[in-house]
């Protein structure tokens, strides 16, 4: 019993009826928001800071096959710990794919919409990866570990979709796909002061922003990345499940908050960053999404002719952030009028209001553009506004 | 927020709802384990007086950050007034849920109903 954070918008039904113990639908058994179908006969997986989360008080809930902490002491106080000074997230449920040999590179230019080559030795790229007609299969943060090793974090309900496409591209490259899923921690540590706390336990230097390298944290060897999915400065760590707790502990007594998966939801809405299953399927491309910075149809990616295509033509729509005019709340799958849908829609800490985004179509995409949106049989009104809709002070 | 109780004077439904009878009156609002179960509760919409309400059906919503539950009315009735202090601060209703945090007011159509409501001992045992 807890707030759900649910995932894939696609089956918005199947998110929906609690198989608790409680009769009919329960608190929070009901619509929730922003995240997975549960799997409540399913056997969850556990990752190494399981226990670590019950004895914080966190609230454990079925995500994408896994029993995660979607909050501890509460969604707002989480999110606010974040954008003030720092919080640590587990999402070791995040599967991670290898790529290696002498043909990666070429490998990964033909599955990854970006321009994997440009990318250096300790570099980290976002990318997605699209199916043939450009639908989107995930979207991706890759690591240049080595001239030919590459590490690819995916989404925790994609992981075994992605390794198969790659396994399955990459039979006629001379590169080996390996599942690393089971190797990894991964602990994003978020905030002002994520690097400063992260600085004092590792041996040397961090990465800069968008760069990964290896490191010793608390002694135990870490790849650490200068990415995120918060609009915040810091670094996601991965390392051996063995070493978790260890890391974890260290984090909590330097000063970070624990924060859990509902947190994580609103700093990624405020900041505009898409969710798979929320703003990101197959049933749309990159060039809709807003994603066509990330996409390099000249290097030749499966769906790379599709997704030129849409840009050539401009796409019918387009995916735009709002804020609405008065109170109220809208949420995933609330029905535009006029057309479109909302695909992420929550209550924002920083800005105190509803918040959210929505495909839209194109000629009413723009800032400033005025939309109407029926929450559950309420009109409510609201503005397109530009993109982030939070802007961390510099 | 409040500490976990379940006042003796009220009855209970079990979506959650506690009714407080006053003659042909009733107050409604949620119970601490609702509101614990929400979390901190960002929004209200609230129903119309006038407005009738049906036991066991929806009659508001209450939001938190990341859902929104339906609120079911134990009892049948004719909406007399709304807390109106809710919509400029809903957290009452996590910090003083069976205090400021009451939501309406129903004049009731059928007494006989609050014998289908359980006690505070009774609600305890069904959490």
């Amino acid at each position: 019993m807890a707030a759900r954070i649910l995932q894939p918008s696609r089956n918005d039904a199947a998110a929906r009826p609690g198989r608790g113990r409680r009769p009919r639908r329960g608190w929070l058994e009901g619509r929730c928001y922003g995240g997975a179908v549960p799997t409540p006969d399913a056997i969850l997986k556990r990752t190494p800071l399981y226990e670590r989360h019950r004895e914080a008080g966190a609230r454990l809930v079925p995500f994408a096959g896994w029993e995660m902490p979607v909050q501890y002491e509460g969604v707002r106080q989480e999110h606010l710990a974040v954008r003030g000074k720092v919080g640590v997230f587990d999402v070791s449920h995040m599967g991670q794919i290898e790529t290696n040999g002498p043909q990666a590179t070429e490998l990964l230019q033909r599955l990854l919409s970006n321009d994997v080559e440009k990318m250096k030795v300790g570099g980290a790229q976002y990318s997605v990866l699209c199916l043939e007609d450009g639908g989107i299969l995930d979207d991706l943060f890759t690591y240049r570990l080595d001239e030919d090793r590459y590490l690819t974090v995916t989404n925790a309900s994609n992981h075994a979709k992605d390794l198969g496409w790659f396994t399955y591209q990459g039979a006629s490259f001379d590169a080996e796909v390996s599942d690393r899923a089971a190797d990894y921690a991964m602990l994003a540590v978020q905030g002002r002061t994520a690097r400063e706390i992260v600085q004092a336990l590792a041996d040397s230097p961090l990465p800069e922003r968008m760069q990964a390298g290896r490191r010793f944290i608390v002694g135990a060897e870490t790849l650490v990345c200068g990415t995120g999915y918060t609009g915040e400065d810091g670094v996601e760590l991965l390392l051996a499940p063995e070493h978790a707790e260890n890391l974890w502990d260290r984090l909590l007594n330097s000063g970070a908050t624990p924060a859990g998966l509902a947190a994580r939801d609103t700093l990624r809405t405020e900041v505009c960053y898409p969710l798979y299953g929320n703003e990101l399927s197959e049933a749309r491309g990159p060039i809709e999404a807003g994603l066509g910075w990330c996409a390099k149809e000249e290097e030749g990616f499966i769906g790379s002719e599709a997704v030129r295509a849409v840009r050539e033509a401009g796409p019918g729509e387009k995916l735009a952030a709002f804020v609405l005019d008065g109170s109220g709340i809208a949420r995933q799958g609330n029905p535009v009028l006029e057309g479109g849908e909302v695909t992420s829609g929550t209550f924002s800490p920083s800005l105190e209001k509803g918040i959210g985004m929505a495909y839209l179509p194109a000629e009413r995409a723009q800032p400033g553009a005025r939309i109407e949106i029926d929450v559950r049989g309420r009109t409510r009104s609201a503005t397109v506004a530009e993109k982030p809709l939070y802007r961390r002070p510099q | 927020m409040a500490d976990e109780s379940y006042p003796e004077d009220l009855l209970y439904h079990a979506e959650h709802d506690w009714a407080r009878l006053d003659g042909e009156d009733a107050t409604f609002g949620i119970t601490w384990y609702a509101q614990d179960q929400l979390g901190e509760v960002v929004f209200l919409e609230p129903p119309q007086v006038g407005a009738q309400v049906t036991k066991d059906e929806p009659y508001a919503e209450v939001e938190s950050v990341k859902a929104v539950s339906d609120v079911y009315a134990p009892l049948s009735g004719e909406i007399v007034e709304v807390n109106a202090g809710l919509s400029d601060s809903p957290e009452q209703i996590n910090d003083d849920p069976y205090g400021e945090g009451w939501l309406v007011k129903v004049k009731l159509s059928d007494q006989g109903e609050t014998e289908q409501l359980m006690d505070s001992e009774t609600y305890r045992s069904s959490l």
